[in-house]
């Protein structure tokens, strides 16, 4: 019988337990000392300890995970998302170990994690790219006129950033040596390499990305779009698919760009092409692609009833196999709405605020789903990412998905951690949000306002 | 001159102490670094002052309301 080992915990280990459940696999968590109470450990058929709780010495240690899957027999080794899902070393050292990874070539990790690499192979798919001054020099002169020529506000990027990380933007020409020495010192520090360049500010723009799928050489496919406007400190907290009042015409435009882009890189398994939408212009421009599976993942799969973690799966086992059905046998129906509940305080600039869950009860709506790495009695720590769970609620239209979701929020118990349940909620009535007239910047200028 | 605790706001770990005891720093200067949650959280200088102490090292497990500096008012 074929083992998976999967390199993650919370929510998205019991999801691809779930996953390789229905494909017969058999399955191996893996847990830090701190987690060893979560359900993932024990959904798996079995479960190995990785060490203490600090991710770089558990979840983040990559010689370990592979001697966990050696030691349990496993061929396949899912990541997940966030830890080691997009680390191009990991992906190798998995290969060489003789262990299959299931997600895309180290080569397209690679690229992709280099946002000027990534921009480049953007522009040569055709994919609309923001104006942009490709990786700056020393010279000071020239750093002003590239800052001219883009126009202000700009951003500066650390090329090894990404998900907001490292990026700063700009107001005026007289900050722009300063920050850009301040984002190549921090970037530096953080990323190991200090690169950086310039690219247009967009303001007022969505976030709107669309998910592919590689089969390698054989083409990609998409599996449609989805809006992630909603964020704070650069998270997204509420996503749907499909992008409420998205000209057809540009939903074309911008799933055909993102299949080209997959297609000319040969790409492999799940990816999300992300873009900054602008309503005004109707344009759109290549943000970063993500080469493994989102955590919005199931809005999507909701609106065309594809198992997109069970098609990595499948790919990852036969290479030569069709994981998902043809271009045109994939379609749309209905919306549906993912809010991410995290345990943090909205009412403190939503910072983190671990505590043990007292209870955790979820009621039932139809149409909802739910998707919790925790249960009552867990504690939430401060080693990992603050989210708890995903309610996800699928409707006829945006309206119907909009309506369970709050009935879900409304009608769900979570004492014992402040979380951001009551906030999603009234997000999801405002008024912004229930005619889809908002941008990257509408919680914060909400909480500022 | 009084002093100034600066307190944490949030349990974690302390990742990077960015000021020195002697430095003038302005209102939201970053004192230090925190790390909760996979969030660098910074703190930062309630108003303008001299570091006359930094209470925590790098590393050091924090819980909340710990004071972490003091701060002297006045530039």
């Amino acid at each position: 019988m074929t083992r998976l080992l999967i390199a993650n915990r919370g929510e998205i280990a019991c999801r691809i337990i779930h996953a390789a459940r229905k494909l017969g696999l058999r399955t191996v968590s893996v847990f830090s000392e701190a987690d060893w109470e979560l359900p993932h450990v024990a959904l798996a058929d079995q479960s190995v300890c990785l060490g203490p709780a600090a991710a770089r010495e558990s979840y983040l240690d990559a010689e370990r995970l592979i001697a966990a899957a050696k030691e349990t027999g496993c061929t396949l080794v899912h990541p997940g998302y966030g830890f080691l899902s997009e680390n191009a070393a990991f992906a190798r050292r998995c290969e060489e170990a003789g262990l299959t990874f299931v997600g895309p070539s180290a080569d397209h990790i690679e690229l992709m994690g280099d946002k000027q690499n990534a921009r480049d192979a953007a522009i040569a798919a055709g994919v609309p790219v923001l104006p942009g001054s490709g990786r700056l020099g020393t010279d000071e002169g020239e750093i002003a006129e590239q800052g001219r020529q883009i126009g202000y506000p700009l951003l500066v990027k650390a090329t090894a950033g990404g998900g907001g990380q490292g990026m700063q933007r700009v107001e005026t020409a007289e900050k722009l040596l300063s920050t850009v020495t301040r984002t190549r010192d921090f970037a530096k520090r953080v990323f190991g390499d200090g690169s950086v360049y310039l690219e247009r500010c967009l303001t007022g723009a969505r976030h709107v990305e669309v998910q592919v799928f590689g089969l390698g050489p054989r083409g990609a496919l998409h599996c449609f779009e989805r809006d992630c406007s909603l964020q704070r400190r650069h998270q997204k907290v509420i996503e749907e698919a499909p992008a409420p009042d998205l000209p057809d015409e540009l939903r074309a435009r911008m799933t055909e760009a993102s299949r080209n882009l997959a297609t000319s890189l040969g790409y492999r398994g799940a990816g999300t092409v992300e873009y900054l939408f602008e309503p005004a212009s109707g344009e759109f421009f290549f943000l970063e692609m993500n080469t493994r599976i989102q955590v919005e993942h199931p809005v999507t799969e909701a609106i065309t009833g594809l198992d997109l973690v069970a098609a990595q799966l499948r790919l990852a086992l036969d290479p030569d196999s069709d994981p998902l059905p043809s271009q045109q046998d994939i379609s749309a129906t209905g919306a549906s709405i993912e809010a991410r509940v995290y345990a943090e305080n909205p009412e403190k600039r939503f910072l983190p605020s671990p505590g043990r869950i007292d209870a955790l009860e979820l009621p039932q709506v139809e149409g909802v789903t739910y998707h919790s790495g925790y249960v009552a009695g867990n504690e939430v720590t401060v080693h990992y990412d603050p989210m708890i769970l995903k309610v996800v609620a699928s409707g006829a239209d945006r309206e119907a998905a909009r309506k369970r979701l709050l009935e879900a929020l409304g009608g769900m118990v979570l004492t014992g951690v402040t979380n951001n349940a009551r906030f999603l909620s009234d997000l999801l009535e405002n008024e912004a949000f229930v005619r889809a007239r908002f941008d990257t910047g509408t919680i914060a200028a909400s909480k500022a306002g | 001159m009084s002093d100034i605790t600066v307190e944490s706001e949030i349990a974690g770990t302390v990742w990077k102490i960015e000021a020195s005891p002697g430095d003038s720093l302005e209102e939201e200067g970053i004192i230090m670094i925190l790390e909760s949650m996979k969030m660098e959280i910074p703190v930062l200088a309630p108003e303008d002052g001299t570091l006359s102490e930094v209470l925590v090292s790098e590393g050091d497990t924090i819980r909340e309301g710990q004071p972490l500096a003091k701060l002297s008012r006045g530039g």
